[in-house]
């Protein structure tokens, strides 16, 4: 009973906020939309007993990512309202509505075959009751099972460090000069050696 | 255990498909960014939920790497959306046609 009522709130403050984050037309009015649908999926993520993600949740999207995606709005003034009444390409909302009935039509058809589909096959290895916290089993999995794809995603994390680095980065003045004497073709951005 | 799985699986699609049909109708790149983070989310819940139902860790995991991936997309597509908007001031999704051809 109890989760069947956490179930049906947590899915209103998901899809209310979802609907919010499409229909706002403020980009700040979006990202706050965007935090309250992140924690009805930690809700979520709470009832179906994956704590550990519910906490990282909370913490990297509705922590980290969205005051991320506040901060480039803030910073790039672009939060001022949409007009969203003029359609540029004619009946491309009528032709997305369509498009967005048909796929939630084929993907509640897909959930329910899959249900009946994998029920049989149940996990021996890495079992998800029995002894030991939520947290205690999913380490024990990711040092094993998946070190190699641990290690790759921090590898992964430099890299997108260093690329936000180089793509965010003004230009420097010379550089600036460079290009005006090379003309309209100007040259790659690994040539100014900086 | 009330709930059954597949209502899970059901949030997750009309979820899914609220975000797809933001990235298609929204021409502001940012808000066009939301809607793809609301769209892994969606994954993320289904992931957990069949998780559950299989019993299995491995699940869990995926969702666990599917934020340190989205972590990195936001970090890298902030990037290149800072970089338009500073050549290009109020560019939307239209705007953006350089590599057309």
């Amino acid at each position: 009973m109890v989760d069947t009522i956490v179930f049906v709130l947590a899915a209103l403050v998901i899809l209310s906020g979802a609907l919010g984050v499409i229909l706002a037309r403020n980009p700040v009015h979006s990202a706050l939309m965007l935090i309250m649908t992140l924690f009805g999926v930690a809700v979520v993520f709470v009832a179906q007993e994956a704590h550990f993600l519910a906490a990282v949740q909370v913490i990297v999207y509705a922590g980290a990512i969205v005051v991320l995606f506040l901060f480039v709005i803030m910073l790039l003034g672009v939060d001022q309202a949409d007009s969203i009444e003029t359609e540029p390409i004619g009946g491309q909302r009528p032709a997305a509505g369509v498009v967005a009935l048909a796929s939630v039509g084929l993907l509640v058809l897909l959930a329910v075959r899959a249900v009946q589909v994998s029920s049989g096959a149940r996990s021996t290895s890495s079992a998800l009751d029995g002894e030991g916290t939520n947290l205690e089993k999913l380490a024990r999995v990711l040092f094993t099972d998946y070190l190699f794809a641990f290690e790759a995603t921090s590898a992964l994390l430099v890299i997108a460090v260093v690329g936000a680095v180089v793509l965010a980065r003004k230009p420097a003045a010379e550089d600036v000069q460079d290009r005006k004497g090379v003309g309209a073709l100007g040259r790659t951005r690994s040539g100014s050696g900086r | 255990m009330d709930v059954d799985a597949t209502w899970y699986l059901v949030l997750s699609a009309l979820l899914f498909t609220i975000g797809g049909a933001g990235v298609l109708v929204r021409r502001n790149p940012l808000v066009m960014f939301m809607c793809v983070e609301l769209m892994l989310n969606a994954v993320n819940i289904s992931f957990v939920t069949f998780a559950r139902m299989l019993n299995d860790t491995g699940g869990q995991v995926v969702v666990f790497f599917v934020l340190v991936v989205a972590a990195a997309e936001v970090v890298v597509g902030l990037g290149i959306i800072v970089a338009i908007l500073r050549r290009q001031p109020g560019a939307d999704a239209d705007d953006i046609s350089l590599l057309r051809g």
